[in-house]
């Protein structure tokens, strides 16, 4: 396999300008990264598109994975954005069934930005990668003049080895399936919401759910590898969005049942204040897993096993049809259509 | 939580769906207009259509002010935003609505300082924080919304801030309601009336439906057992040949609506001679604007407001949907040129939009019934 | 149009006596009541909250009325059903 004699494709993005929404990673961000980056940098490796990049190098399975963080404010309730760094370069490969060996971060930093607070994220990065158990081996430090960046950037990369035991690949994925979830959606995304202060919303117990899922990953290595399929961690964009791309990838159906879905109270409340669905609410320590039928109890209760998966539930499952679209039921025979999130979640009055 | 989880319990909500099924006409194809694009959501979100007989079609109504509002007022509005020292400040809604040249959020992404809002007291609280600022509020809705702008301005002029302006868009259900009852190819049965407005306003003007089109109207609530027993009210009035206003959620709308909330609008607004209806066209008497003793505070007084009007692309069939006459997947454009990243008709731009909703929650409807439920 | 929903009063503020913190749910706001001046609200009072504003206190008794009704409305229809199961036997 020669990744380098690929002519480029057909750029097919043609939108004007960049939009915040191209960041918020639902379908302009797929507009963006399918109809521009693709075509120009294809390869049988970037292929996938997939939080992490998999391929052979001297007979060992390596995972990468890159990733930058623009997180404002810089600290919230449960978290800032150097732990969310360090967390969310680790889940990206861990959901490619990779175990972290080590990891790189970039600080671009603004002029201004004061030393205590540029401390306090070094701390957070270090203790971060403590507890995955991932070593920071270098990294880059930029700084740009007075307002040309909101405070500090974290930009990472990650490299990883694959656990072998792990065969993922949407395309395996067959009606019957079952989707499991680590535990309640939206904190993270709610939490910033409400730490930005715009909506002028309090929540008391509510903090970010960022967190290494490896630990999850390994539960589920190790008790139902076999009927392992497919893995994210469903971050911009959520939960709904996450599912609409395996249900285009694999081209089957997803069902998924609304009473099964943990939340919180409080995410809860602030998405029906709001008039947002939590679905499309981000998530940094949540883990989706396909898992195969006959699997799927033993992969739950090793889920559930882990410490601070007590909420892990199975969600879903596969079907024939409808073909590459998410539907959720309720308890009393409605469903709809789930889609990708458009643009950012925005609050509605109506 | 309480108040709404009570009215989503699954035993009652089948209940209720088997009253209606047992209750419906077998040889009568219903037609409902719920009126409200709230409604049309809930009826979306919550699969209502899934649980009620075949032979009953729920027809989507123009009650989504997002939707209802011209291309030219986005313009206007966004036009006060290129003024140098202003933010504009509009609800989440307002911020992907396509003006000609683009949306608030694209002329965000320019440039522009516009800011979104949950509160118009927030607008507010922004123009006393940013003094050297003027902060125009982009004022839309029916009048649930009206009241709290009135309020908002009421406020504003009690603490003498002056850096702060409406651009008002405020309109009223009942024209909407009469246009399209008056619509030559207007084929319905009965309405479920708009809940929240009726918070305000009460029952008492929707009486004129039942009195001189003998067409029984339901207020009625948003969650899915609200909107059922809405629709169960609304067939046995049909069944039993009557036509009155009845009020299904009585736990939240007073028949007589909100006194204080009438005063603060008869205050603050006047009725505009007539204004333009996205899809409607032009209906006199069904907007509000500030009256002149708030001129300071009127962004329309205020600014030079282009004020241009915009031509719906003509292949958006956005009137016949708005009317109930086609359904949104049978408009030329529905889910090609016109989706909701794109929306090129109204009823595209706002979640509440029959063709939004109906997009986002619906589209896979023709595979649906070949789906092999793989368990029980 | 008009996304309103119910949340509880927990407080009033002293300086402004028209500002409620209400809760929905655990999350809490500052609601602005002026549009309720002519009846008695205290804390633990429901209403309805749309843009800020409180647009309306909730009934208790109408709701719990519904609610019941509702129940009987399938209650009704076991008991016609027991009979006509009985006519046919």
């Amino acid at each position: 396999m020669d990744i380098l004699e690929r002519p480029p494709g057909e750029v097919r993005f043609r939108d004007p300008q960049i939009e915040m929404a191209h960041g918020a990673g639902g379908k302009l961000t797929r507009r963006l990264i399918e109809g521009l980056i693709l075509p120009l940098l294809r390869n049988p490796v970037l292929a996938p598109l997939s939080d992490s990049a998999v391929f052979d190098m001297n007979g060992v399975r390596v995972a990468t994975t890159a990733d930058a963080y623009v997180v404002k404010p810089l600290r919230f309730a449960g978290g800032s954005i150097g732990e969310l760094a360090v967390n969310g370069t680790v889940n990206d490969l861990a959901v490619a069934g990779a175990h972290p060996v080590g990891l790189m971060a970039t600080f671009i930093l603004e002029a201004g930005l004061r030393g205590d607070d540029l401390r306090l994220e070094v701390e957070a990065v270090a203790s971060a990668a403590r507890r995955a158990g991932v070593a920071i081996f270098g990294g880059d430090t930029k700084v740009v003049e007075h307002g040309f960046a909101d405070g500090m950037y974290v930009s990472t990369f990650g490299i990883g080895t694959v656990d072998p035991r792990a065969r993922l690949d949407a395309r395996a994925v067959r009606a019957g399936d079952r989707i499991l979830l680590s535990g309640p959606i939206g904190d993270h995304g709610i939490t910033i919401l409400l730490a930005r202060g715009e909506l002028d919303l309090e929540a008391d117990t509510l903090v970010s759910d960022t967190r290494s899922v490896l630990p999850f990953v390994d539960a589920l290595l190790d008790s139902a590898a076999a009927g392992l399929r497919w893995m994210r961690d469903p971050t911009r964009g959520g939960v709904a969005t996450a599912l609409n791309e395996l249900a285009s990838e694999c081209a089957l159906g997803i069902a998924i049942f609304e009473d099964a879905i943990p939340l919180r109270d409080e995410v809860r409340g602030a998405c029906e204040i709001l008039g947002l669905d939590p679905l499309h609410i981000a998530n940094e320590g949540q883990l989706l897993a396909v898992v195969a039928a006959e699997e799927a109890d033993v992969a739950l209760e090793a889920m559930q096993a882990v410490p601070g998966g007590e909420r892990a539930a199975c969600i879903g499952e596969v079907r024939t049809a409808p073909a590459k679209t998410v539907l959720a039921h309720n308890g009393y025979g409605g469903s709809r259509a789930v889609d990708m999130l458009v643009g950012d979640p925005l609050p509605r009055i109506c | 939580m309480k108040y709404v989880d009570e009215f989503r319990d699954p035993q009652l909500i089948r209940n209720v769906a088997g009253e209606i099924a047992r209750s419906v006409d077998p040889n009568h194809e219903y037609r409902i207009m719920e009126v409200c694009g709230g409604h049309t959501h809930a009826i979306y979100r919550h699969g209502l259509q899934d649980v009620l007989p075949e032979n009953l079609r729920l027809v989507h109504g123009p009650g989504c002010p997002v939707c209802v509002l011209p291309t030219g007022r986005v313009d206007d509005g966004l036009s006060i935003a290129e003024h140098p020292g202003v933010i504009l400040t509009a609800f989440g809604d307002m911020m992907r609505v396509p003006g000609t040249r683009g949306t608030p959020l694209e002329l965000k992404a320019r440039g522009a300082d516009i800011r979104m809002v949950y509160s118009p007291l927030d607008a507010l609280r922004l123009a006393q924080n940013e003094p050297t600022k003027h902060v125009c509020f982009f004022a839309i809705g029916f009048e649930t919304t009206a009241p709290s702008t009135a309020l908002t301005l009421l406020r504003a002029k009690a603490l003498g801030v002056r850096n702060f302006s409406i651009f008002c868009n405020h309109v009223t259900i009942v024209p909407a309601i009469r246009a399209i009852l008056e619509s030559p190819d207007m084929r319905l049965d009965g309405f479920i009336g708009p809940g929240h407005v009726s918070t305000v306003s009460g029952c008492r003007p929707y009486e004129f439906i039942a009195r001189d089109y003998g067409k029984p109207v339901v207020v009625a609530g948003f969650e899915p057992l609200d909107l059922l027993e809405a629709i169960l009210m609304v067939v046995r009035q049909l069944n039993a040949k009557e036509a009155k206003v009845e009020n299904q959620y009585r736990r939240i709308v007073p028949w007589e609506g909100n006194m204080p909330a009438l005063r603060a609008m008869s205050d603050v607004f006047e009725l505009r001679p007539y204004f333009e209806w996205r899809g409607l066209g032009f209906i006199s008497q069904s907007a509000l604007k500030l009256l002149p003793a708030y001129a300071a505070w009127d962004a329309e007084v205020q600014f030079e407001i282009p004020g241009v009007r915009v031509t719906d692309p003509r292949a958006a069939q956005c009137g016949e949907v708005l009317k109930g006459v086609l359904r949104p997947p049978q408009c030329k454009l529905f889910g090609k040129e016109c989706n909701p990243e794109h929306p090129v008709g109204a009823l595209m731009v706002s979640s509440e939009g029959a063709c939004a909703a109906y997009y986002r929650y619906v589209r896979y409807e023709d595979d649906a019934a070949n789906a092999q439920p793989v368990t029980s | 149009m008009c996304l309103a929903i119910p949340g509880r009063i927990v407080a009033f503020d002293e300086e402004q006596p028209l500002l409620a913190k209400v809760d929905v749910a655990g999350i809490k706001r500052n609601i602005n009541v002026g549009l309720l001046v002519d009846q008695p609200l205290a804390v633990g009072d429901w209403i309805l909250i749309h843009v800020g504003f409180a647009m309306s206190k909730i009934e208790a008794e109408q709701a719990e009325d519904q609610l019941r009704m509702l129940k009987a409305l399938g209650e009704d229809r076991l008991a016609m059903d027991e009979v006509r199961g009985y006519a046919f036997e």
